[in-house]
């Protein structure tokens, strides 16, 4: 081999060739990408070794990253200032009913939108449109008037009413993305159908439901999510300004009062070895997300395909 | 039933009225629990909202509405001296985060499309924050002070934006400080743009690549027409998230002026807040949508498409 082929060779292999990234490009590509995936999930690798901190290390200024010890006290703190069982228990009655009508709402009224046509559609895509764009803290006053009328306030019906009528967290997104899916379902498959017999409904509970999945799985998981972690409305229908009513709470909730509740379970002197502090913090924060972040680890997959199986990209 | 296709046949017109009744109320029947709680929670209340933002509201046994006209609106911007400035940083905010946010989702997603190893991981780290990023969580982490970079010295930007006016430097500075809870807001952006890339037909850059263009060039060329409708989603997504995130000083003070008996002002006076934001926000979406609509580009993108599609190669289905 010549000199010339040698340093050829060279050249593609560090600067790529017409089919392949060179070396260099590679080394680059990596460069950004692991310090930025390290700076995403800086804050939660602090979240876990520091709720893993006896006291005496958070004051240390040497004890950065490695706890001197493993103090799982922390978590037992943190457990009963949440009410943790309790709370997750409720927790999950708040995010799994409402999620469920929802999804099954807001995939009709998508597949209506894009199965048929009728007078005023246009209008009524425009107001869907309206109540995804616009801040919901528009309606927020006169709703909550009206759920103390109808004294939802502090029930699990205040979210699986809405829900059931499309107007859940979130719902127009609901609705724009089975609107997208079911725009994508080649009409011919419900015409078969409805030419093998079925009704209009039929065809849509045996054939376009059916045929949505990947936009009922995204659906699901994404309201299971929102519901979950939506603290702004959940606080307003639960009625906590007024009074505690029904009982209801999220973990969400529960870790936005953390301080006060804390407080009122173990005696706080400014000098008492039980006071609050970031170790025991960071305890209940991370406690709060792990049923989420379970969640998503098994359901990794389904997640990170949502958006391109939505079809939100679709034209 | 009529199709959609039969239906728009002229032909069809008159022989089809009876169907397309049936269609007409088939689509009712689909849309109608949605069009009940729109038209009662959405439109109903909207409008309750503007009759609320223009009276005072009392909650005195039962709710008390006198109309006021735009005192609540005069009184935001002139006895408040927290709300103008807070709508103040929101634009502010607005203007320096979308760029940064989408910018980076992309650039994200132009590495995480390219042939690298690990992308499923790299993809579940990003996504990541989309899950577990609710106002109390970040609550949290800033206390802590894991929001900003690690290892990025402080003093060193503190030094260097100090040479710069107040006004340019203190939002940047807020930026830096909080630049990873930023970063957190792009999960959904990235995903949205690696599905627009891999709608890019490998054939329009293999045609680039024969004419001639270098990786640079078709960057521009072909990539960045193709992903320009998603430039746009990712903006309004990003806008709208912002908009409605738990971090939003202005929400927390839509609320309190409700709910917080300390320091509320009413319902009128929350009213006209929340509609004073609301037309922030749609100002907001408003320049997103001028700036970044296609004007000649979608041509040039279809242009691509067709050729392709001539060639037989490219088949999408849906064109």
């Amino acid at each position: 081999m010549t000199a010339s082929n040698k340093a050829l060779r060279a050249k593609r292999i560090l600067l790529g060739g017409n089919e392949r990234r060179g070396l260099l490009l590679n080394i680059a590509v990596y460069a950004l990408l692991i310090p930025i995936a390290f700076i995403f999930i800086y804050p939660i690798l602090y979240m876990l070794t520091t709720s893993l901190m006896p006291k005496e290390d958070l004051l240390d200024s040497y004890t950065k990253w490695i706890p001197s010890s493993v103090y799982l006290k922390n978590y037992t703190d943190a457990t009963l200032t949440l009410d943790y069982w309790k709370s997750l228990f409720k927790n999950l009655q708040i995010a799994i009913l409402p999620t469920i009508a929802q999804t099954l709402i807001c995939s009709m009224a998508g597949y209506g939108f894009a199965r048929y046509k009728f007078p005023l559609k246009t209008m009524w895509m425009g107001v869907l449109l309206l109540s995804f764009l616009l801040p919901p803290q528009l309606t927020i006053m006169p709703n909550y008037v009206l759920f103390g009328r109808l004294q939802l306030t502090g029930k699990i019906w205040a979210f699986i009413v809405p829900a059931l009528l499309g107007v859940g967290f979130k719902a127009a997104l609901c609705v724009l993305i089975f609107y997208n899916f079911h725009r994508q379902i080649p009409s011919s498959l419900i015409e078969a159908a409805e030419i093998d017999g079925a009704t209009n409904l039929g065809a849509y509970f045996r054939i376009a439901l059916p045929l949505s999945a990947p936009a009922v799985v995204v659906v699901v998981l994404f309201s299971f999510v929102w519901y979950w972690n939506e603290t702004y409305l959940t606080q307003v229908y639960l009625g906590y300004a007024s009074s505690r009513v029904g009982g209801l709470t999220t973990l969400m909730l529960e870790l936005g009062k953390f301080q006060a509740s804390y407080e009122s379970i173990y005696s706080v002197l400014e000098a008492s070895p039980n006071r609050l502090n970031d170790a025991i913090r960071m305890a209940g924060t991370m406690i709060s997300i792990v049923p989420l972040l379970l969640v998503y680890l098994v359901l990794q997959r389904q997640f990170i395909e949502s958006v391109d199986k939505a079809g939100i990209t679709g034209e | 039933m009529a199709s959609k296709k039969r239906a728009r046949n002229p032909h069809d017109k008159h022989r089809l009225s009876g169907r397309r009744l049936r269609e007409w109320g088939y689509g009712y029947v689909f849309i109608l629990p949605w069009a009940v709680g729109i038209s009662v929670f959405f439109l109903y209340a909207c409008a309750r909202s503007i009759q609320y933002a223009l009276s005072d509201v009392r909650l005195t046994n039962g709710l008390s509405i006198t109309y006021q006209g735009f005192a609540n609106f005069v009184n935001i911007f002139t006895t408040d001296n927290t709300f103008p400035v807070a709508l103040m940083s929101f634009a502010t905010g607005l203007i320096l985060r979308v760029p940064i946010i989408v910018a980076f989702a992309l650039i994200m997603a132009l590495l995480l499309n390219s042939k690298i190893r690990a992308r499923a991981l790299f993809r579940v780290v990003f996504f990541l924050p989309v899950i577990i990023a609710t106002g109390p969580v970040m609550d949290e982490l800033t206390r802590q002070g894991v929001a900003s970079v690690p290892m990025v010295n402080q003093a060193t930007i503190g030094a260097l934006l100090g040479t710069l006016p107040q006004w340019i430097g203190e939002p940047i500075q807020e930026l830096f400080s909080s630049l990873i809870l930023i970063l957190w807001y792009s999960g959904v952006q990235i995903l949205i743009f690696i599905a627009g890339l891999q709608k890019v037909p490998k054939d329009v850059y293999e045609a680039a690549r024969i004419d001639g263009a270098s990786a640079w060039e078709s960057f521009w060329k072909v990539t960045l027409p193709t992903v320009k409708p998603m430039i746009l989603l990712n903006a309004v997504y990003t806008i709208v998230a912002l908009a409605t995130s738990g971090q939003n000083e202005i929400i927390t003070m839509i609320y309190d002026n409700m709910f917080n008996s300390a320091v509320r002002r009413g319902y009128g006076y929350a009213a006209a807040m929340a509609w004073a934001y609301a037309l922030v926000v749609s100002a907001a979406l408003a320049v997103a949508f001028l700036l970044l609509r296609d004007k000649s580009d979608r041509k040039v993108v279809y242009e691509q498409r067709r050729i392709v599609m001539k060639g037989g190669y490219y088949n999408d289905g849906k064109q």
